[in-house]
C-alpha cells in the first residue's frame, strides 16, 4: 500500500485552498494519485547534496537581461481586453452582486 | 507534384522565386488536412465511426481565413518586388497553448474554450512578418499536462499518424502529428519536460527545444515558467533550424528571454561534424523507475531498440569524423522526473490561479452565494482532472510545512543535473563534449489508453528529456529508425547553453548520412496509398 500521505481530511483542506470543488469519484481518484506522486519524489528525501549546492530558480546560470525602465506602455485597444470578460461594463471587469445579510456583513 | 511532398525550406525557396503561389501551397495543405484529419477536437464530440477513428485529429481548429489573409499578403508582397521572407507562404500549425490574434486559443481546456486572445504571441508574430501562414491551433494535453495528447478537453484527441491505434506523444501531440501528416510542414510547440521532443519521436519528426530563453515567452499560456520554451517541430533538420532562426532572439516583452547573440544555423549545417565530440551514457540506457505503490525505485530496461539505435547513430557519426566519447556519467539524470513532478506542480498551480472565470474565458452559469463560490465553481466546472491533479500536488509540496523537504530540495537537485551537463560540456573537463547522444523516449509510441490515468507512469515517459529543462540546455529530437512494430524511434542530442549550431550540425550530418536508408522509404500509415493522388 501507498502510505496514506495525504488523508481524506487534509485533502479536503487542499481543495480548499486550491479553490476547487470535488465530485467524491474526482476526490477518490486525485488522492490516490497524489500519494502515488508523492511516493514517487519519496526519492529526493534521500539525495544526498554535495555542500554548498544552490537552489537554481531557473537552469541557465544567471544571465538575464538586465531590469528594463519600469514605463507604463498601454495596450492599443483595451476595449478588446474587456470585451473577453464574461461581464464588463465597458470600464470594468464585474462580478455578480453578492449581497451579503446585515448577520453576514458582521 | 503537390506542395506538401515539399519541405518548409522548399516552399519558402519556390514562393520566394514565383514559382509557387502561396495561395496554392495554402490550398494543397488544406485539402490534406480535408483528407486525412477528420473531426476537429471539440467539447461535446460525437462518437466516431471506424473511419474517424483511423483519422489523425490533430486540429482544435484551422484558420483557413486567416492563412489565406496571410498567403495574399505573402502574394502581395511579391507582386511589390518585396521579399515576403524565409518561411515566404509556408504553412505552420501553432499548438492551442500560444495565443494567436484571430483564432480561440483554448489550451485544450474548458476554462478557455471561448478565449481569442487580443494579441498574439512574439513567435507568432515573428513567424507571421516572415511570412508563415498560420494554418490552425493544434490539439494538446489539457494546458500541457501529460505525455499523450489524450488528456485534452477537445476530443478526439490526436492520434499517432504511423498507427492511429497509439498515442501521438505529448504534450504537443496535435503540433508532431499534423507535420507527420503533412498538414502543415512546420509546427510551433512547447517543450517544459519533453513535451517537443516526445512526441516528436513517437511520429517520426524533428522536435528542437531551444534553450531556456532563446524563444520568447510571451503569449505563451504559462506552464512552468522556469522551465517552457517554445520550439520547432519539422519534417528534417533543415527546417527546424530555418524556423529556430525566424523565432530566437531577445524580446523585451519576456524579461527570461536571453540577448546572446543569435547564430546562423542553416550556415552552422554545412560545417559537419569532424572533431565534434559526441557523449554516450550508460545512465541513458535504462529508466529507474518508482512502485507507485511502495515508493520503491527499481531500474528498468528500456526498449531495446531505442538503445540500438543510438549505438547505430554513434557509429554512423563516428565514420563521418565524429570522435564518440563513451561512458559520461550523468548520475543526476535519474532525478529528472521526481524534481520534475516538486518543480512543474509548483510553478503550474502558480500560474493556473489566474483563471477565475472574471477577466475571461468560462464562468459558472450556477447561482452562488458569494465570490469564493463563483471561482470554486468555475474551475471545479472548467478545469479537467489533469490540472486539477497539479494545482493539489503544487499546493501540497510548496506548502510551508513541506517547502524544504520538497520544493527547496528539488532546487537544489536541479543544480545537480545540471552540474552533470556543465561538467560534461566543460572545455577543459574530462569529457569535453559538444553534445550527448541519448535515446528521446524509454519506448515507442504506446496504445492509446494504456498509460492515461496513471499520472506517475505518464511522467516516466519523459525521464529520457526532462533533464534538458532542468538545466535549460537545448536538445533536438531526429528520427533514427523504425522498430519491429514500425514505429518511428527517436534519438536526441543535447547540447550546451545556446549552441543550437552544434546539435542541430550533428543531427543534420546523421540524417544526410542516412538518406537512403531503407527505414526512411516508408510512409506513416495515413500517407499511405496517397502517394500517387498527391
Amino acid at each position: 500500500m501507498t502510505p496514506d500521505n495525504i488523508t481524506p481530511e487534509m485533502f479536503a483542506k487542499l481543495v480548499t485552498l486550491a479553490a476547487l470543488e470535488l465530485t467524491p469519484e474526482e476526490s477518490e481518484y486525485l488522492r490516490t494519485e497524489l500519494n502515488h506522486q508523492l511516493a514517487a519524489v519519496k526519492e529526493l528525501s534521500e539525495i544526498q547534496l554535495a555542500e554548498g549546492v544552490q537552489p537554481s530558480l531557473h537552469g541557465l546560470d544567471c544571465q538575464g537581461n538586465p531590469p528594463r525602465p519600469d514605463v507604463w506602455i498601454p495596450f492599443a485597444n483595451s476595449p478588446e481586453i474587456l470585451a473577453l470578460a464574461p461581464e464588463s461594463d465597458g470600464a470594468y471587469f464585474q462580478v455578480p452582486d453578492f449581497r451579503r445579510s446585515d448577520e453576514e456583513a458582521k | 507534384m503537390s506542395s506538401i511532398q515539399l519541405s518548409a525550406y522548399q516552399i519558402a525557396q519556390k514562393v520566394r522565386a514565383g514559382e509557387l503561389s502561396p495561395l496554392e501551397v495554402l490550398d494543397e495543405h488544406l485539402k490534406q488536412i480535408a483528407a486525412v484529419d477528420g473531426l476537429p477536437g471539440s467539447l461535446s464530440p460525437k462518437p466516431l465511426d471506424p473511419g474517424e477513428e483511423a483519422k489523425v485529429h490533430a486540429f482544435i481548429e484551422v484558420s483557413a481565413d486567416l492563412a489565406r489573409k496571410q498567403a495574399e499578403q505573402v502574394q502581395a508582397r511579391l507582386e511589390r518586388g518585396e521579399d515576403p521572407g524565409p518561411l515566404a507562404g509556408v504553412p505552420v500549425s501553432v499548438k492551442g497553448i500560444f495565443c494567436v490574434k484571430g483564432t480561440t486559443t483554448t489550451a485544450a481546456s474548458r476554462i478557455l474554450h471561448n478565449f481569442r486572445p487580443p494579441y498574439s504571441a512574439t513567435t507568432v508574430e515573428r513567424l507571421e512578418k516572415a511570412g508563415a501562414l498560420i494554418i490552425g491551433k493544434t490539439n494538446l494535453d489539457e494546458f500541457t499536462y501529460g505525455s499523450s495528447s489524450e488528456s485534452s478537453a477537445f476530443q478526439p484527441h490526436p492520434n499517432n499518424p504511423w498507427n492511429t491505434e497509439r498515442v501521438t506523444g505529448g504534450s504537443s501531440g496535435g503540433s508532431a502529428a499534423s507535420v507527420a501528416a503533412r498538414e502543415a510542414p512546420l509546427s510551433l510547440g512547447t517543450d517544459t519536460g519533453g513535451s517537443i521532443r516526445q512526441p516528436a519521436a513517437f511520429c517520426g519528426v524533428v522536435g528542437l527545444k531551444p534553450t531556456y530563453g532563446r524563444t520568447s515567452r510571451y503569449g505563451l499560456i504559462a506552464f512552468g515558467s522556469s522551465l517552457d520554451c517554445p520550439g520547432p517541430l519539422a519534417r528534417d533538420v533543415r527546417d527546424a533550424a530555418l524556423m529556430l532562426q525566424v523565432l530566437a532572439g531577445a524580446d523585451p516583452k519576456d524579461s527570461t528571454s536571453a540577448l546572446a547573440p543569435v547564430q546562423d544555423y542553416l550556415a552552422a549545417l554545412q560545417e559537419g561534424v569532424k572533431g565534434l565530440r559526441i557523449g554516450l551514457s550508460r545512465d541513458y540506457d535504462h529508466i529507474t523507475y518508482p512502485d507507485t505503490l511502495t515508493g520503491e525505485m527499481s531500474v528498468q530496461a528500456i526498449q531495446p531498440e531505442m538503445n540500438s539505435a543510438v549505438r547505430a547513430a554513434a557509429e554512423v557519426l563516428a565514420g563521418l569524423g565524429a570522435e564518440i566519447v563513451e561512458d559520461v556519467p550523468m548520475p543526476n539524470a535519474r532525478h529528472g522526473i521526481p524534481a520534475y513532478f516538486v518543480i512543474s506542480r509548483v510553478e503550474a498551480a502558480s500560474n493556473l490561479h489566474r483563471f477565475d472565470g472574471v477577466k475571461y474565458g468560462y464562468r459558472t452559469n450556477k447561482t452562488v452565494p458569494g465570490l469564493s463560490e463563483l471561482y470554486r465553481a468555475t474551475r471545479a466546472e472548467g478545469f479537467g482532472l489533469q490540472p486539477k491533479l497539479r494545482i493539489l500536488m503544487g499546493m501540497y509540496v510548496s506548502a510551508a510545512q513541506h517547502s524544504a523537504q520538497y520544493y527547496q530540495k528539488a532546487l537544489r537537485v536541479r543544480s545537480m543535473i545540471r552540474s552533470d551537463f556543465t561538467q560534461a560540456f566543460d572545455p577543459r573537463g574530462t569529457y569535453r563534449l559538444d553534445a550527448l547522444l541519448t535515446p528521446t523516449t524509454p519506448t515507442t509510441a504506446f496504445l492509446r489508453g494504456e498509460v492515461m490515468g496513471d499520472s506517475v507512469l505518464m511522467q516516466y515517459s519523459d525521464q529520457m528529456t526532462v533533464a534538458g529543462n532542468h538545466a535549460g540546455i537545448p536538445a533536438v529530437s531526429i528520427p533514427a529508425g523504425l522498430d519491429p512494430l514500425g514505429l518511428p524511434i527517436g534519438v536526441q542530442f543535447f547540447g550546451m547553453d545556446f549552441r543550437e549550431d552544434l546539435i542541430l550540425r550533428a543531427a543534420y550530418a546523421f540524417e544526410q548520412a542516412t538518406q537512403n536508408a531503407e527505414w526512411r522509404g516508408v510512409l506513416p500509415q495515413v500517407l499511405r496509398g496517397s502517394e500517387v493522388k498527391a
